[in-house]
């Protein structure tokens, strides 16, 4: 069993009847790596955190509904809602 | 027991690093990070290929764990200064877990890798090779750890934290939403468990809250602190994570750790669950 967070780069692997929500991490159009990627759901509270991969990349494994994609990197921080349906979602986030 | 006696500020840390009697050791989900970059002169645990058994599922013995706190040269009388990624959950776990096996000094940085990177903080590449010791660990403590049939027994009797998300708490989906969601046979909680979820502990850079925000939130989530307490989560990080909350900042009495947690819960034959 493991508790490692997946590879965040590379194509999504989502297994059918998935939820995955993915996406970007953006600063004035180049990515970023390293940041501190939150899910939260709909009344704010905390779901899970990744780092962005070397693409700037995320994804998280949700539900449908309703989520915010908060971002923490040095200095800056950002946001976007998303609106999760089965299969893969996309949102990316830009921090400027 | 002071807050300071088991958590220690970034500041703190960058200021000891290469002190002589205090050894940093990173414990990551990500058990790649530490080879990216950390702290300077920090030792690697590997929560997975160090700390578990190879095959139970189960905890190495106290030899093998004399055995490996010897090879990473860390010596009885120590200060253990623990960090890593997501927020301290495996460091928290290591932290339980030397614990466990009767480490004395044993402390976490405040905010853990997080904060030290959002902070720029330096961050070496190097190896680092520590003279091996000779460790001597004491039986497990197993009065900081629970297992299934005490966690059966004491539905509607001790306080039952849940510290996943609502989410996960309530059946919705079955592990944190970064994982594939493949893990427990059934989604739900152990009846009579609060969800107080590990997240509202820390504060998004990764810090713990102030006691005085720990003893409310636990308070309003309707903790009765005349109770013993058993923690649990997915795979027993998150609930060590509340664990050193409980236990170590908020000094209450008799709480123990679930490592066997919902992974294990949700696929027993025969418990009652709840949605």
């Amino acid at each position: 069993m493991s508790c490692a967070a997946p590879d965040q780069s590379g194509p999504s692997l989502a297994a059918p009847g998935a939820t995955v929500v993915e996406g970007a991490v953006l600063r004035a159009g180049a990515p970023v790596a390293g940041a501190y990627v939150r899910l939260h759901d709909a009344s704010g509270e905390f779901t899970a955190e990744v780092v962005s991969g070397p693409e700037g990349t995320f994804r998280f494994y949700a539900a449908p509904g309703r989520w915010e994609v908060r971002v923490l990197a040095p200095g800056v921080t950002g946001g976007a809602p998303v609106t999760a349906e089965v299969g893969t979602t996309r949102v990316d986030v830009r921090l400027d | 027991m002071a807050r300071t006696d088991v958590l220690v500020p970034a500041d703190w840390a960058e200021a000891n690093l290469g002190t002589p009697g205090i050894v940093f050791v990173e414990v990551d989900e990500d058990t790649a990070a530490y080879d990216t970059g950390h702290l300077e002169g920090a030792v690697k645990l590997d929560w997975r290929l160090d700390l578990q058994d190879p095959v139970r599922r189960d905890f190495v013995d106290r030899t093998q764990f004399e055995a490996l706190l010897s090879a990473k040269g860390i010596a009885n009388d120590d200060t253990v200064v623990l960090y890593g990624g997501n927020n301290n959950w495996f460091a928290a776990y290591a932290f339980w877990y030397l614990k466990l096996y009767g480490h004395q000094d044993v402390r976490l940085i405040d905010g853990g890798r997080k904060k030290w990177e959002l902070d720029g903080r330096p961050l070496s590449a190097e190896p680092v090779v520590r003279p091996t010791t000779t460790y001597v660990a004491q039986d497990q403590d197993l009065s900081l750890r629970a297992f299934r049939d005490e966690v059966v027994a004491s539905i509607g009797q001790k306080n039952l934290v849940d510290v996943r998300s609502p989410e996960e708490f309530a059946g919705t989906i079955l592990g944190p939403a970064h994982l594939p969601q493949e893990h427990a046979q059934r989604g739900g909680h152990v009846p009579s468990a609060i969800n107080i979820p590990w997240s509202r502990a820390a504060n998004d850079d990764g810090t713990f809250r102030s006691d005085e925000e720990l003893a409310a939130l636990y308070g309003a989530a309707g903790l009765d602190t005349s109770r013993p307490t058993i923690a649990y989560c997915r795979i027993g990080e998150r609930s060590s994570h509340s664990w050193f909350v409980l236990s170590q900042l908020l000094g209450q009495e008799d709480v123990k750790n679930y490592d066997g947690s919902w992974v294990e819960y949700g696929s027993l034959v025969g418990v009652p669950v709840e949605r």
